[in-house]
Parts: structure tokens; C-alpha cells; sequence
């Protein structure tokens, strides 16, 4: 481990795993309002304050954290799945395919994930459901430019050609030799797809097109909290500041990642 | 160059046409019945049978889409169902604020971002610095730092106005509700160009003609500016070209933060009031507006280096 990035950005993502994980055993419910503890600065009974409905922050970042790695982990999946596949077949079969796939994917640049989550809000109602594959859809182009331009310069190496001359089949050549040949390059783009899917999570909640009341979001608590900043701003700065880390991390671990598998180096 | 805009034009248009078709595939398969969602269940036939002959919904699907393709042509994007006005003049009412705050966004993103960059290359330790400091602001969600800069310099140290927008008619008022606005986006976006640039920026330094003009014994400062910059730039307009997404988004981000009367608040409204035509509008409006800040940073590239026409 000689990257500090690296390093840095392992940790942080750490902890929001452990955040999320940690969510099953606080045995606090973070939606169960006590009006009689509105507001409150942390205090041994919520270890973080409390929001402007008196829900313990605590538990409510917990479970958001939770909501927002379910969240990414989704989008993030379907940004590979249709990505990738996608990438790999323009890049390998070239030519027409590879001109309608382009035509595709510029299409959905122009249709970036909030226009997107507009749209599948207004068909299935805004929630979790609709921001996840609205965010999913626009990490789609990304995962397809990796895919195609790997696929590109390696179609023609020595050991795909020998492989077609044993006689694979395009379909084995592209699964068995091209695929493994992209994971690192993969698990690169990943961690910054998911740094990506966590901010436009947040952004979709906080607009009211993401995870839905009371189950908590980290934007959507930041919502609700901004009014009454001059009151108490624990409830602003703890969504926003775990946001920020976590999103913190996965960049740095991207990076460090990046850094680390490049042969130059 | 003429043929190579041309033909960039065509896909820009292609693209249009295809998101387009998208939006109004998306619309078409909206559940349920369109003129109950809108009307509710209590409405009168009457009601029933004119909003569905104002939305087309008579007529077959393949018509509609013609029809809908043929207003498009015209600059025709139907009627808003809630304010009972034509789609473009609403959205032409709201355009100004949004084009202003993406605008001045950008603007200061970049004057943030060079400077910076060119900083960072002449000190090693404002280097380190200057790397982290935008790796952190990279990961701030923009509602975020728009929350915070809210708080500090309108609530806490109320230096400008917390919200809301006065209109054009005082310019010098209109800018300074737009301040603290257009700061939030030039500050979210300005890391990414801060790092692009000081990555190109390396890259050119590390040339042989840097090392001749250095031989000659020119200033280093004057090495950056004179000789480092412009080759460097040439990346950075790529990486403009697909800013113009993260923009309009983070744009319509900052207006929900700072209440803003601009096209975000009009899309949530649409949503909220079922207005279908006028979010098809918007969306429509707001991805046309991507296309052609692409296509003028593809021309811009291809004007700066005319190798690409070529290619």
C-alpha cells in the first residue's frame, strides 16, 4: 500500500460499510418522532442530536447510509450490465453496430440522470425505484466508452488472434479473453461510478425524485434540516458531512486503485 | 471544416431526434389513464372527453407522434395543462435565469480553475494543497455546499439575500441574488476542471519545445502562460463539451437551494401537477440545450485543432 489515496480512501469506505452494516444492531428507530426532543445538540441519549421532528440522527444516518449503498450498489450494477456488454460488442463487432451503439449512447449524454429521473418519475412515481434506474441508465455511457475503447485496442492482440485461430467462438473469445483483460480497468470506473451514484442519489432525494418519506435519505434529511439551520445545524451537517466522506472515499479509492494497477508505475 | 461541422450538426440533430423520441416514447407509456391522474376520479365526461382532445389521445399513437414531430418542427411544444399556456412561452419566461446562472457558473468555474492550476505547477507544497482541497470539494454534493454558503453569508453573516429572485428589470439586484447562487455551481464544478487542467498542463511541460523555450532562458511564468497554455487548453474543451449536463443538472439543483423561479422549479411543478406536456417540454428543452453545448465544444475543439476535421 504505497498510495496514500489508496489507503485514505480504503478506510473511509470502510466506515460507511460499517455505518451501514451498524444500522441492523442500533437498536434506535429513526423514524419515531419525540416532539419533546426537537433539535437537540448531541447529548448521551443521541449520541449526534436529534432532527427538527426529534428523530434520533444517529439511527437516521445509519439506515440512510444503508438506503444509499443499496441505492448505488443497484445503479451501479445496471451501469455495468448494460454498459459493458454494450461496450464490448461495439468495440468487438465494430462498423454499423458500433455507429447506432454510439448514436445510443449520446442520446442518453444528452438525457443526464436528473432529466432521466424526471421522466421515470412521472411514469412510475418518484421513489426509490425510478432515481435508482434513473441514475443507473445515465452511468450506462461511461461503462460502454471503457468497455468499447479496451475492446478496441485489444482485438487485434496476438493472443485474441491466436485464440480465433484454435478455433474459439467470438462469443468465448469476447467472455474469456477480452473480459478478464477489462476487470481492472472495471473496478476502477466502479468506485468513481459509485462516488457519482451516491451524489446523484442525494441530489434526486433532495429534490423530492428519490427515496421517499420517512424512510431516511441523506439528501432528503439535509431537506428537511435547511430551514432550521439558524436553530441547530447538527441536523444539516451530520447527512451532509457523512455524505461528503463517503463520497470522499470512493473517489480517493478510485484514484489509488487506478494509480495502483497502472503498469507505468 | 465545413464538411466535419456539417456532419457534426447532422448527429447533434440525430441525437434531438432520438432523445426526443425517447421523452415522448417515456410519456406514451405513462400507466393508467393520463386524463384521470390529471382530472381526478370526480371529473365531468365533458372535461374528460375535452382534455383528451386537447392531449391527442383520440387519435392513434403512430399519429400522435407525427403530429407531436410536426409541432416540434414549428417550435410548437403543446399547451401546459396547468397554467393554460403554450409549453415554449412558459419555458421561455423561465430559460433567461437558468442560461444566466449556468452561464456564470461556468464562468467563474474556469477563472477559479486556470489560475489555480497554473498556481499549483509553479509550488510544490501549494500543489499538495491545492490536490486535496479540490478532491474535497469533488465530493461535496452541490446542495450541500449551496446549504452551507446559504447559511454562512446570507443567514449567519448576511452579506447577501438568502433566496428568491427580483426579475431583470434591476440588473445590479438581479445579480446579487444570483451571486451566491452561480458561486455554489462555479465551486462544484470548478475541481474537476482544476484537475483536468493541471493533468493537460503537465503533460505539456514535460515537451521538448518547454525545454527549448526554458533553455532560451524565458521566465517560467511566461513558459506557462505563453507557451504551456493554449496546447494545454485543447483537452480541457473536450472536457467542457460534457460539462454541459453536469451544468444544466447542478444548475437546477442550485435553484431548488436557493428558491429560484428557473426551469428546475418549473420541471418540479410539472411533476407535481401531472402537466406532462410541459415536463416533456422541459426535458426536451433542457437536453437540446446539452446537444448544442456539445456540438459548440466539438466545433471550438476543431477550431483550435484542425487536425480533428481531418480525421
Amino acid at each position: 500500500m504505497r498510495s496514500p489515496s489508496l489507503l485514505f480512501g480504503s478506510f473511509l469506505v470502510g466506515l460507511f460499510l460499517l455505518m451501514a452494516l451498524a444500522s441492523s444492531i442500533y437498536p434506535v428507530d429513526p423514524n419515531a418522532p419525540d416532539f419533546l426532543a426537537r433539535l437537540k445538540p448531541p447529548s448521551p441519549e443521541h449520541p449526534l442530536g436529534t432532527d427538527p421532528l426529534g428523530r434520533d440522527l444517529l439511527a437516521r444516518i445509519l439506515h440512510g447510509a444503508k438506503n444509499a449503498l443499496l441505492v448505488g450498489g443497484i445503479a451501479v450494477a445496471v451501469g455495468v450490465l448494460l454498459g459493458v456488454p454494450l461496450g464490448l460488442l461495439a468495440g468487438y463487432l465494430g462498423e454499423g453496430w458500433d455507429a447506432v451503439l454510439n448514436l445510443l449512447m449520446e442520446t442518453l449524454y444528452a438525457l443526464p440522470g436528473l432529466l432521466l429521473a424526471l421522466l421515470f418519475a412521472a411514469l412510475m412515481g418518484p421513489g426509490a425505484l425510478s432515481g435508482m434506474l434513473a441514475v443507473g441508465l445515465s452511468l450506462v455511457p461511461a461503462f460502454y466508452r471503457m468497455a468499447r475503447a479496451l475492446t478496441l485496442g485489444l482485438k487485434t492482440a496476438p493472443f485474441v488472434e491466436a485464440a480465433l485461430a484454435l478455433g474459439a467462438t467470438p462469443g468465448r473469445v469476447l467472455v474469456r479473453h477480452l473480459l478478464p483483460n477489462l476487470l481492472g480497468p472495471l473496478l476502477v470506473q466502479a468506485s468513481l461510478a459509485f462516488a457519482a451514484a451516491l451524489l446523484a442519489e442525494a441530489a434526486l432525494s433532495y429534490l423530492g425524485l428519490g427515496i421517499q418519506p420517512p424512510d431516511p435519505s441523506l439528501g432528503r434529511m439535509l431537506k428537511e434540516a435547511q430551514s432550521f439551520l439558524p436553530l441547530s445545524p447538527y441536523p444539516a451537517l451530520v447527512p451532509g458531512l457523512t455524505l461528503s466522506l463517503a463520497v470522499l472515499g470512493f473517489n480517493l479509492l478510485g484514484d489509488g486503485l487506478r494509480d495502483y494497477l497502472d503498469p507505468r508505475r | 471544416m465545413a464538411a466535419y461541422a456539417l456532419r457534426r450538426l447532422l448527429l447533434a440533430l440525430a441525437t434531438l431526434w432520438l432523445a426526443g423520441s425517447l421523452v415522448f416514447l417515456f410519456l406514451l407509456l405513462l400507466p393508467g389513464d393520463p386524463v384521470q391522474a390529471i382530472l381526478g376520479l370526480e371529473a365531468s365526461p365533458e372535461a374528460r372527453a375535452a382534455l383528451e382532445r386537447s392531449l391527442g389521445l383520440d387519435r392513434p399513437p403512430l399519429e400522435r407522434y407525427l403530429a407531436w414531430l410536426w409541432g416540434l418542427l414549428q417550435l410548437d411544444l403543446g399547451e401546459s395543462i396547468r397554467y393554460a399556456k403554450p409549453v415554449l412561452a412558459l419555458i421561455l419566461e423561465r430559460l433567461p435565469l437558468t442560461l444566466a446562472l449556468t452561464a456564470l457558473g461556468l464562468l467563474g468555474a474556469l477563472s477559479l480553475a486556470l489560475p489555480l492550476a497554473l498556481l499549483a505547477l509553479r509550488h510544490r507544497a501549494l500543489d499538495l494543497v491545492l490536490g486535496g482541497l479540490m478532491a474535497l470539494l469533488q465530493s461535496l454534493p452541490t446542495f450541500f455546499l449551496g446549504v452551507v454558503l446559504l447559511y454562512a453569508l446570507a443567514v449567519h453573516l448576511p452579506l447577501f439575500p438568502a433566496g428568491g429572485f427580483p426579475g431583470w428589470d434591476r440588473p445590479l439586484e438581479a445579480l446579487r441574488h444570483l451571486f451566491l447562487p452561480a458561486l455554489t455551481l462555479a465551486l462544484a464544478r470548478a475541481a474537476i476542471l482544476f484537475r483536468m487542467a493541471r493533468a493537460s498542463l503537465l503533460e505539456v511541460m514535460g515537451q521538448d519545445y518547454i525545454r527549448t523555450a526554458r533553455a532560451k532562458g524565458v521566465p517560467e511564468g511566461w513558459v506557462l502562460l505563453k507557451h504551456a497554455l493554449r496546447p494545454a487548453s485543447l483537452p480541457l474543451v473536450t472536457v467542457l463539451g460534457l460539462e454541459g449536463g453536469f451544468l444544466l443538472t447542478g444548475a437546477v439543483i442550485v435553484e431548488a437551494v436557493f428558491a429560484l423561479p428557473g426551469m428546475g422549479s418549473l420541471a418540479l411543478t410539472a411533476l407535481e401537477a401531472r402537466d406532462y406536456p410541459l415536463l416533456q417540454g422541459l426535458v426536451l428543452v433542457l437536453s437540446a440545450l446539452i446537444v448544442a453545448f456539445n456540438l459548440a465544444a466539438d466545433l471550438l475543439y476543431s477550431l483550435l485543432d484542425p487536425r480533428v476535421a481531418y480525421a
